[in-house]
């Protein structure tokens, strides 16, 4: 027999799921956002997801040409990191800020730590944690949502030439006769003015004279889509919504005047960004169930809290970037008891003998809270 | 999606779904014929290998005695067809080595009948007396595992046991061997759990059936009716959801009762005893003859075969005859590259086809190429940390972390800290990584270093 059977080791199947797949998937999920978001600022914010894209593609691609990082390019993973970084930008970010928010997203954030799977903080916020620190100016400056002309004209920073100034988009406003302050995210108006937009405006981003980012309801069906599908863990986004609701509602019952409602917290600003797309980066979370629980948790009460009490008025990345730093220890104590672990613990802890003889149902039944199934005497 | 099982209440929260793919189900139990020359390895079970009690060139009948041995976790061998013995001594086995076994050559024109049995009458036999029967039988669990079923079933004098747990799962993709048996050989199956249920003195039968097979689950409450009250006791027939890997003991017995075997501990250790169907039902048919095992139902499937279905196959049958017989075509064009004993979860890919049936062997799976589900094809990378595999682990192990600290040849820590020693090698793990990385792979090298340094 000189067939050349092939010889390897169980299991001889495999689910259908791989890396390419899930990754692809998050790419699709993210689509309508994008369109979206193309929609409410226009060809501006079309440059800027279309540079910052390419920026992190071509990083990534030189990165694991030269065999510094594992993976490839075609598992999809460069452009979620290069779409989420434009949609946390402003849209009138200059062009080639975004380019170099891209580089340093996959070159300090994952081709540093070896590339896909080895890295330890979210790219896409490393990046922008760059250029926050780099050019705090250029990106506190939000224009307002459905300008007219906004598909036929840039927004003027956004083409500013490398290393100078970008225009003054105040300005550039005024001449547009619209209201400057209109520019600023509802956040930073809350912080800075106390005025606390309306549900409807935060909800839908549907208002104009509002500089809200990506529409968070579109963002959470999409996300949801994702979680039904299992290419993305529904406990994370669900303990960072319910961590942070609840810590914003327990200060706003506590005194109303001073702080905002838990809505607001919640729909305003990235969290539901962050939460669904951000926190879940499988690389930055723990592996346990529990762990992601825990993990989330930390990262919306990280984030209402730095919303209150720093001079920032956005939190979340800061939350997710503390939540990734922690993620390994937080999976070391979480870690998973093994099957029959439990029992035999409390047995241990009882002085059982391992094999004591004769256990009653009743009392091997005891050690578990529930009994799934008692036989009834089959029908003659 | 791991939601839902919160919801519809699944039996064990974890473990996976592969594609059933059962195409056999609903086909009759065929017997092979007589293939011209059998092969009985001595070692096909866990446990010593009895020896050899026949010379070369002694007439043998179908089931009469040809090896034996008197250690407890031993079992006879019996001939499985009429005929002259050929020879004694190495040929290849499953897993690539060399076994010592017995070739017998069949009388042209034999009849082939049983002719060693003794009829008897168990009825009033004692528990000892029957598990000394079974002993005779040769039977060892026909799940896979081959564990010599006198031992399992034989209950130390300290322990009690009140429930027969029987195992009709088959969670296993493909196989439909138990399946067929349930449905065919019911009142077998009855009958083989009432002696089990004699020798180890459990007042209550339970058979677990996940819920594809209702079809069996219906049969069998017939059965039971018809068997009416028993002195034994009561027997149920319950289903329970289909789920890879419910056939684990552990599983089935969470499934049923909810309840968390320690891990380390037997079925023993709660007052039951797990056997599988096709065991028992073998057993119910061979104790009143008195005869041996000398045959055993084989699921022939995948897509290299061209009739595909269980077959009744004699112990000892070359793989080629039962492979030609089944039409495998692909076989010797060349075109067949995979050839599993046992299911695609858990089984033996085997390199060579000169390897005999022996008792373990649940099923025969030959894939083409083109539908093999080739791993290796598949990119593999890093571990993203998804968290599938911790989902999908029904011991509850974190394999991520025993992968890495794998790739690190941490052995110590993974034993030590991350429970690698409960790992049952399901390969759950390996099944939905979507990084493609051979986890069960890595773990069974693992253990086999730990077990070289531990001795
Ligand atoms: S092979 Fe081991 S580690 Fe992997 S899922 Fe099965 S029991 Fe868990
Ligand atoms: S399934 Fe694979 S990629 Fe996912 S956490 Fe486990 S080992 Fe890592």
């Amino acid at each position: 027999m000189t067939a050349p059977i092939e010889i390897r080791s169980a299991p001889h199947v495999q689910g259908a799921k791989t890396v390419e797949t899930i990754m692809r998937h998050v790419v699709y999920s993210l689509l309508p956002i994008c369109a979206f978001y193309v929609f409410q600022y226009g060809i501006s914010a079309l440059a800027s997801l279309v540079v910052v894209t390419a920026a992190c593609l071509l990083t990534e691609r030189f990165f694991v040409r030269t065999g510094t990082q594992a993976g490839r390019l075609s598992d999809y993973s460069a452009v979620i990191t290069g779409l989420l970084l434009a949609l946390t930008l402003p849209p009138g970010f200059p062009l080639w800020m975004g380019a170099v928010a891209g580089l340093v997203a996959i070159a300090l954030g994952k081709a540093l730590f070896g590339g896909i799977g080895f890295n330890v903080f979210n790219p896409a916020l490393v990046g922008r944690a760059f250029v926050q620190a780099a050019f705090p100016t250029a990106i506190a400056t939000y224009t307002p949502s459905f300008l007219t002309g906004r598909f036929t004209e840039f927004i003027p920073s956004s083409l500013a030439w490398p290393l100078m100034i970008p225009a003054d988009a105040a300005a550039w406003l005024k001449v547009k006769n619209l209201d400057a302050l209109a520019g600023a995210t509802p956040l930073a108006k809350w912080k800075f003015d106390g005025v606390v937009a309306n549900a409807v405006d935060l909800l839908t981003s549907l208002s104009g004279h509002m500089a809200v980012g990506p529409a968070p309801l579109l963002i959470l069906l999409c996300g949801a889509y994702l979680a039904l599908r299992r290419f993305m863990d529904w406990r994370i986004p669900l303990a960072i919504i319910g961590s942070a609701a609840l810590t914003a509602w327990l200060l706003f019952a506590f005194d109303p005047a001073r702080y905002p409602n838990p809505f607001f917290m919640l729909f305003s600003g990235g969290l539901i960004l962050g939460a669904v797309y951000m926190a879940t980066d499988m690389a930055t979370s723990p592996v346990t169930p529990k762990g992601m629980w825990v993990y989330g948790a930390l990262i919306g009460l990280l984030t209402v809290v730095i919303r209150y009490y720093s001079g920032l008025p956005e939190g979340v990345m800061y939350a997710i970037l503390i939540a990734n730093a922690a993620s390994p220890l937080i999976e070391k104590i979480t870690q998973p008891v093994p099957f029959g672990r439990s029992v035999l613990n409390r047995r241990k802890r009882a002085t059982y003998p391992l094999n004591p003889g004769y256990i009653s149902r009743e009392e091997a039944g005891a050690v578990t809270p529930k009994k799934r199934f008692l036989p009834k005497k089959p029908k003659k | 999606m791991k939601l839902l099982s919160y919801f519809r209440g699944e039996a064990f929260q974890r473990g996976v779904h592969p594609p059933s793919c059962k195409l056999t189900a609903d086909r009759k139990i065929r017997r092979l014929p007589f293939p011209p020359k059998v092969t009985v390895p001595l070692s096909q079970h866990i446990g010593k290998a009895p020896r050899p009690i026949v010379r070369v060139g002694q007439e043998v009948v179908r089931g009469q005695p040809i090896a034996r041995s008197d250690e407890w976790l031993s079992v006879p061998h019996h001939a499985p067809l009429s005929g002259v013995v050929e020879f004694i001594g190495l040929r290849p086995g499953m897993r690539g080595t060399w076994i010592e076994s017995i070739v017998i050559r069949a009388h042209p024109g034999a009849t082939q009948e049983d002719l060693w049995g003794r009829p008897r009458d168990l009825s009033q036999a004692t528990g000892q007396d029957i598990l000394q029967a079974i002993w005779d039988t040769g039977m060892v669990g026909l799940g896979g595992a081959a564990f010599p079923t006198h031992a399992k079933l034989s209950v130390p004098k300290q322990a009690k046991v009140h429930t027969l747990v029987v195992n009709g799962c088959e969670c296993e993709p493909y196989l439909t061997c138990d399946h067929r048996v349930m449905v065919e050989q019911s009142d077998d199956l009855i009958a083989g759990i009432r002696y089990a249920m004699r020798a180890t003195g459990a007042e209550r039968a339970i058979i677990g059936i996940e819920d594809n097979k209702p079809d069996a689950r219906s049969v069998l409450r017939d059965a039971i009716a018809r068997a009416g009250t028993l002195p034994e006791g009561e027997i149920f027939a319950e289903l329970v959801p289909t789920k890879y890997p419910q056939g684990a003991e552990k599983m089935l017995i969470m499934a049923l009762f909810g309840t968390e075997m320690p891990a380390g501990g037997l079925p023993i250790a709660l007052g039951m005893v797990v056997s599988n169907v096709g065991t028992l039902a073998a057993l119910g048919k061979l104790l009143p003859a008195g005869q041996g095992l000398t045959e055993r139902v084989v699921t022939v499937t995948g897509s290299g075969v061209a009739r595909p279905g269980d077959y009744r196959v004699i112990l000892g049958t070359p793989l080629k005859f039962v492979l030609d017989y089944a039409g495998v075509p692909a076989v010797h064009a060349l075109d067949a590259r995979q050839v599993i004993l046992g299911g695609p979860m858990m089984g033996q890919a085997i390199g060579s086809l000169d390897v005999p049936i022996t008792k373990g062997v649940s099923g025969v799976l030959v894939f083409r190429r083109e539908d093999m589900q080739v791993r290796e094809t598949r990119q593999t990378y890093p571990c993203i940390k998804c968290g599938e595999c911790v989902e999908s682990c029904p011991m509850g192990l974190n394999p991520s972390t025993l992968g890495m600290l794998a790739a690190k040849r941490e052995y110590e820590l993974m034993g030590e800290r991350y429970f690698l020693g409960d790992c049952f090698e399901c390969g759950c793990c390996t099944y939905v990584c979507p990084s493609n990385i051979p986890l069960v792979q890595q773990f069974r090298v693992a253990k086999q270093i730990l077990r070289e340094k531990a001795a």
